[in-house]
């Protein structure tokens, strides 16, 4: 089995109104629970906007700290889960199911390294 | 001496054709990995160059390779596996659990074609591994007809399989319910291979005749493979009625000749044979799809020994056909051409305006003929301008400019 992360990217700014989240929020909980209970799902979790984010990083000896995020740009990781799966094939079925709940934002999909690889 | 041996070269030469994209499918099936399975088909094939001129070619040169290819890998992956490299134990072991079948129960091929044109990979390297796997052709063979550096090439075939490797997409035929969708993206990569050879996109020639001959066997192998598929019956019949005009599409001197000034005598009747009693077969199953369509209005062209003779009204119900499945404003346009021939230029030119295609170089190439035929000079001279403008390959650019300058008086 491998395992594949699942990342949700949306853009910046305040989140949509409850009437439009909640029913996204409610189909999303739906899919992890089936993911539950197809014994698939390892994590998952949405994330606090990138302001939140401290950066730390090494120089010589030291390790600053910044206040982040990282990266800047127009969008940023939302949220992820983690699933595992055979292929990428069963992965990405998994990935739409959690698109069709999200509606409008991308999913990415990208394969954990691990003992599998070969 | 010398002879024989340049005779065995040409039929080693030959099984390499036929069977490269067979053994390698085999041997990924094997090995569970495509680096492995074509680095043993290559070195099975250096040592039957090296053993055929003096032994002959053995009673099944194909069952040869597949099992010499077999075994070598085999001796090669103990002896790094025993260096404790994962890579190597890990097809080792999937050698070991695949049950040792000789003979062609199932045909790997189509396994290794739907991961070859899998959705997750680029287009582009879609079609350079499934040249690469199924075809057998070199990475230099690829990058010259697609007009890119070897290098780039290389890459983009080593990033296709290292993703394919790592991200786990699967060597297997898709279940029933992805199957459309799927066989849809196979079918696209064998025609843009085929229309690339076609009409080169880019480039002076305008012609690429080994691309073409390489679509049409990756074609009959799915049409082979998936009996079934309508569709994939469709773009075979397709291909073949396209094929059957190449030495007509074009003059001695490699310029663009059009479908109505065609000498209709240098079509190839037995590709239209083929092509025509293909599109009958498709008639009969009554599971209409684009490909199939088109075919069907390449077989009413084949039908007409003069372009006087053409049954427009029979183009345009395809094309309307065409239409309701595939909504496009290309197939718009192509439809207006045909209306063009039963109605007169200017119904076909108020189709035509109506379509948003201004980065299209054929929609502007059509209004200037539309427009010539109206006997609109100054627009017609315009419109070739806009068309000449936009096209990148060199032979329809020279038609184009043709015409263009065949208008002043």
């Amino acid at each position: 089995m491998k395992q594949y992360l699942l990342s949700v990217y949306q853009p910046d700014g305040p989140p949509p109104e409850a009437e439009v989240l909640d029913p996204i929020m409610a189909d999303i909980d739906a899919v992890e629970q089936e993911m539950k209970d197809a014994g698939v799902w390892v994590f998952s979790g949405g994330l606090h906007a990138p302001s939140t984010a401290t950066v730390l990083r090494r120089k010589d000896d030291e390790v600053l700290t910044t206040d982040g995020p990282y990266v800047e740009g127009k969008e940023h990781l939302g949220g992820f889960t983690i699933v595992e799966a055979p292929d990428l094939d069963a992965a990405l079925e998994w990935g739409r199911k959690l698109a069709r709940a999200i509606r409008w934002l991308p999913i990415e999909v990208r394969p954990f390294q691990g003992a599998d690889d070969g | 001496m010398a002879e024989t041996s340049s005779v065995r070269d040409e039929e080693i030469e030959r099984v390499f054709r036929e069977e490269y994209g067979r053994a390698v499918a085999v041997l990924v099936g094997v090995f569970g990995d495509i680096d492995v399975a074509e680095e043993a088909v290559q070195d099975a094939f250096t040592t039957a160059l090296q053993r055929w001129p003096s032994t002959g070619p053995p009673p099944s040169p194909a069952g040869w390779i597949i099992t010499t290819a077999r075994n070598r890998a085999i001796d090669r992956l103990r002896r790094e596996a025993s260096r404790v490299d994962r890579h190597a134990q890990a097809a080792l072991l999937h050698a070991e659990a695949e049950p040792t079948e000789e003979g062609p129960v199932r045909d790997e091929r189509l396994r290794l074609i739907f991961t070859c044109c899998h959705p997750a990979l680029a287009p582009a390297a879609r079609v350079a591994l499934t040249l690469r796997l199924l075809g057998g052709l070199s990475t230099a063979e690829i990058a010259r007809a697609f007009l890119v550096a070897e290098p780039t090439m290389a890459q983009r075939l080593v990033r296709a399989k290292g993703k394919i490797r790592d991200a786990g997409i699967p060597y297997r035929v898709p279940k029933e319910a992805d199957l459309p969708d799927r066989l849809s993206a196979v079918l696209a990569v064998i025609y843009l291979i085929y229309n690339e050879s076609h009409v080169a996109s880019r480039g002076e020639r305008l012609d690429r005749a080994d691309l073409g001959a390489e679509a049409i066997r990756l074609g009959r192998l799915l049409a082979e493979l998936m009996p079934d598929e309508p569709e994939a019956h469709g773009l075979l019949a397709l291909m073949l009625l396209l094929e059957s005009r190449r030495g007509a599409r074009s003059t001695s001197g490699g310029e663009l000749v059009r479908l109505a000034d065609q000498d209709r005598r240098r079509w190839d009747l037995d590709l239209i044979a083929e092509g025509q009693a293909i599109v009958r077969e498709c008639l009969r199953r009554n599971a209409p799809g684009p490909y199939q369509i088109q075919a069907a209005i390449n077989a009413v062209h084949s039908d007409a020994a003069t372009v006087e003779a053409t049954d427009w009204h029979q183009i345009v119900q395809l094309y309307d056909q065409l239409l309701a499945i595939a909504p496009t404003p290309v197939v718009a346009l192509n439809r207006a051409v045909a209306v063009a021939e039963i109605e007169g230029p200017e119904a076909g030119l108020a189709l035509v305006d109506a379509l948003d295609l201004d980065g299209y170089h054929l929609f502007h190439a059509i209004r200037a003929d539309l427009l010539r035929r109206l006997g609109r000079a100054d627009e017609s001279a315009l419109a070739y301008a806009a068309a000449i403008e936009r096209t990148e390959n060199a032979a329809e650019r020279d038609y184009l400019r043709r015409r263009h300058e065949e208008l002043s008086p």
